[in-house]
């Protein structure tokens, strides 16, 4: 027997008496989502920004210090930021590792925890573009934010083949003494622009 | 090891055992505190607690429809039956590849199977990503706790640690000094790394994907940048549908350290471009854990940590006490599951105060199964002598009413005329390190004789 006949069966053979899949009640609703949202959000290190259009992201993106710095940006919005690095001329991740700034697009919001859906499709050739960077902005457009994680889940899309995750504020860790230390090894400041 | 007689060791540095108790403690509140801002708090791990045992009910279909549907996504799909199988399948993907420089981020099912060792005697260098990983692999220690890995060691030891083995500067302290160089000494080995590893938090079976979740971003960098992803999952990880992570992520990560959710919770349903992605589905004693009443529902656990955050055992004894891998409430049930003899000490390294079923996600009744592992304990004949004699003894006064009243006068009449050195001998564990509250004068049961009926 191989393994995979042998696990199978030892499991079906443990198996206790078949009890009914339940569903959750509905999660939380916030009455102001979009306010709830930001709040999250800055408690998990992020930084919130409204602007009303394109041109108004744009003037609040050079404000930004880290983005006013960056020699090398990535955009995957467009008209969103002013790219300097042409993503789908590079052939290997490997080569984004010098990368400053990334700005890419998110479907949704998620008000209870300031996390933000990003369907692995709109990252472009490289999935590791919003890891790699140094500093990440997220654009997402008004009225995309849903109350809470069962919400999220009744509204996404899972792409198959495909990737996607949940993006909440920086990277941290607190492995040394509790301390919270924003900057692990991905980026070092996430900016979340809601347009519209 | 003995739990009693390494928490002594652990527990006789006083400043430090508090520091330890402090610091865990911390986490407990800020679980309590992210628990409270969801109303549906109680609901939700009802809910996560009988998906589970759904789960579990037909683990064998699950994982069929899982690896299905896996199998479509492009993702290959290997099983094993223990630590040795899923090893050498790990290896032999590696080594498949000419890889010998291979990023982790965590997967306690790893340190539960020995790979790290095992691919370091074949020549691949194995490098933990997670900060607290890496800490205690750089020290060549096991980790302590299994979310906060590094959670024993002192600023100053770590800033030792990395002076003497990443080159930084000598005398540093500051955890955003350490942390920046940890980045900078790691990002090195991700762009170096030919192949990543992670472990699963849930494998969905409906889509034939999996999520990983941190706060750091290792798993992300670690498995976006080289070509082939390993991810090693032990059966009990994988859950019926997408719809059900909307459950267990509003539980983890606020059970785990009061987050609302992790930084980067990460879906993956096939390879990257031009890679390679593996899952191996590992058994090694979880198909027995299942065929047991009382502890199959410790295949349940979701590794938060929280019943080792607010555990006042763990708290003052430290991870390294536990003779088993995972340590506090959740390993002191899993560990003799594995291995009675060997970790026979467990299910005693406890109060059975009952806060570690208090706050867990999916409600395993934790206390309740040190309790009954107990009872397995002694008739397995792995109680020690001493412990079997007391008992024995205990156990005939107690079902003797008689001479339960005889004992209770005589121990109120010897035990306060007793000299100290006596009263305090090596024989008593309860009068280590604290002193026996006084001696009443009268039994509860002259009290209640007085009472006007």
């Amino acid at each position: 027997m191989n393994a995979r006949e042998a696990i199978l069966s030892a499991l079906r053979r443990a198996a206790p008496p078949r009890v009914p899949l339940p569903d959750a009640a509905p999660g939380i609703v916030y009455p102001d989502p979009e306010r709830q949202f930001a709040e999250v959000l800055a408690g998990v290190g992020g930084k919130f920004v409204r602007v009303p259009d394109l041109a108004a992201l744009n003037f609040e993106l050079g404000k930004v210090e880290a983005y006013a710095r960056a020699k090398q940006v990535a955009s995957l919005v467009p008209g969103a930021g002013i790219a300097t690095v042409d993503l789908s001329a590079v052939k290997d991740p490997h080569e984004l590792d010098g990368l400053d700034f990334s700005i890419i697009p998110g479907e949704f919001g998620v008000a209870e925890n300031g996390a933000i859906w990003i369907p692995g499709s709109t990252l472009g050739p490289h999935r590791a573009v919003f890891v790699v960077c140094q500093h990440l902005a997220i654009v997402v457009p008004a009225g995309q934010i849903v109350s809470n994680m069962q919400e999220a889940y009744a509204r996404l899309v899972i792409e198959r083949p495909g990737y996607g995750l949940f993006i909440s504020g920086p990277s941290k860790t607190a492995d040394i003494e509790q301390a919270l230390v924003i900057g692990a090894h991905g980026a070092r400041s996430c900016t979340v622009f809601v347009v519209g | 090891m003995d739990h009693a007689k390494s928490a002594a060791r652990f527990a006789a540095d006083e400043a430090r055992t508090h520091w330890h108790d402090q610091a865990l403690y911390s986490l407990r509140g800020k679980r309590d505190r992210a628990a409270a801002t969801i109303p549906e708090w109680e609901q939700l791990r009802e809910t996560a607690a009988r998906v589970k045992e759904h789960t579990l009910s037909r683990l064998a279909e699950y994982l069929e429809e899982f690896e299905r549907n896996a199998r479509k996504n492009g993702i290959q799909v290997h099983w094993a039956r223990d630590g040795e199988e899923h090893n050498a399948i790990v290896h032999g993907i590696l080594a498949r590849h000419g890889a010998t420089r291979m990023v982790k981020s965590k997967s306690m099912l790893t340190e539960e199977c020995h790979l790290n060792p095992y691919l370091e005697a074949r020549g691949i260098e194995v490098v933990d990503t997670d900060l607290g990983e890496r800490i205690v692999q750089l020290a060549e220690d096991p980790p302590s706790h299994i979310v906060v890995p590094a959670i024993h060691r002192k600023r100053e030891e770590i800033g030792e640690l990395f002076h003497r083995t990443i080159g930084t500067a000598a005398g540093l302290s500051d955890p955003k000094v350490l942390t920046e160089a940890a980045r900078q000494h790691l990002r090195q080995k991700f762009m170096g790394a030919q192949a990543g590893l992670s472990g699963v938090n849930f494998a969905i079976a409906e889509t034939g994907g999996f999520v990983v979740v941190t706060n750091e971003g290792n798993a992300d960098m670690g498995t976006s940048l080289p070509p082939v992803h390993i991810a090693c999952m032990g059966v009990e990880k994988v859950i019926p549908r997408a719809r059900d992570l909307g459950v267990f992520l509003r539980l983890l990560a606020r059970s785990a350290t009061g987050q609302p959710v992790s930084s980067y919770t990460t879906h993956f349903h096939g390879p990257m471009r031009g890679g390679e992605l593996h899952v191996v589905i590992v058994d090694n004693g979880r198909s027995q854990s299942l065929a047991s009443e009382v502890f199959r529902r410790s295949l349940s656990c979701i590794r938060c940590g929280a019943c080792l955050n607010t555990c006042p055992v763990y708290r003052r004894s430290g991870g390294y006490s536990y003779s088993y891998l995972i340590p506090g409430p959740i390993g002191s049930v899993l560990g003799p599951q594995r291995d009675p003899a060997a970790h026979a000490s467990l299910p005693f390294a406890s109060s059975l105060c009952g806060s570690c079923t208090d706050v867990c996600p999916v409600k395993i009744d934790l206390h309740h199964e040190l309790y009954a592992f107990r009872q397995v304990l002694v008739e397995k004949g792995l109680v020690p002598l001493h412990k079997r004699i007391a008992m024995a003894i205990l156990g005939s006064v107690l079902s003797r009413p008689w001479a339960y009243r005889l004992a209770g006068r005589l121990l109120r009449w010897i035990v306060p005329r007793l000299p100290r050195w006596l009263a305090y001998g090596p024989w008593n564990a309860w009068g280590k390190q604290r002193e026996l509250p006084p001696m009443p004068k009268e039994s509860f049961r002259d009290l209640v004789g007085k009472e006007p009926p």
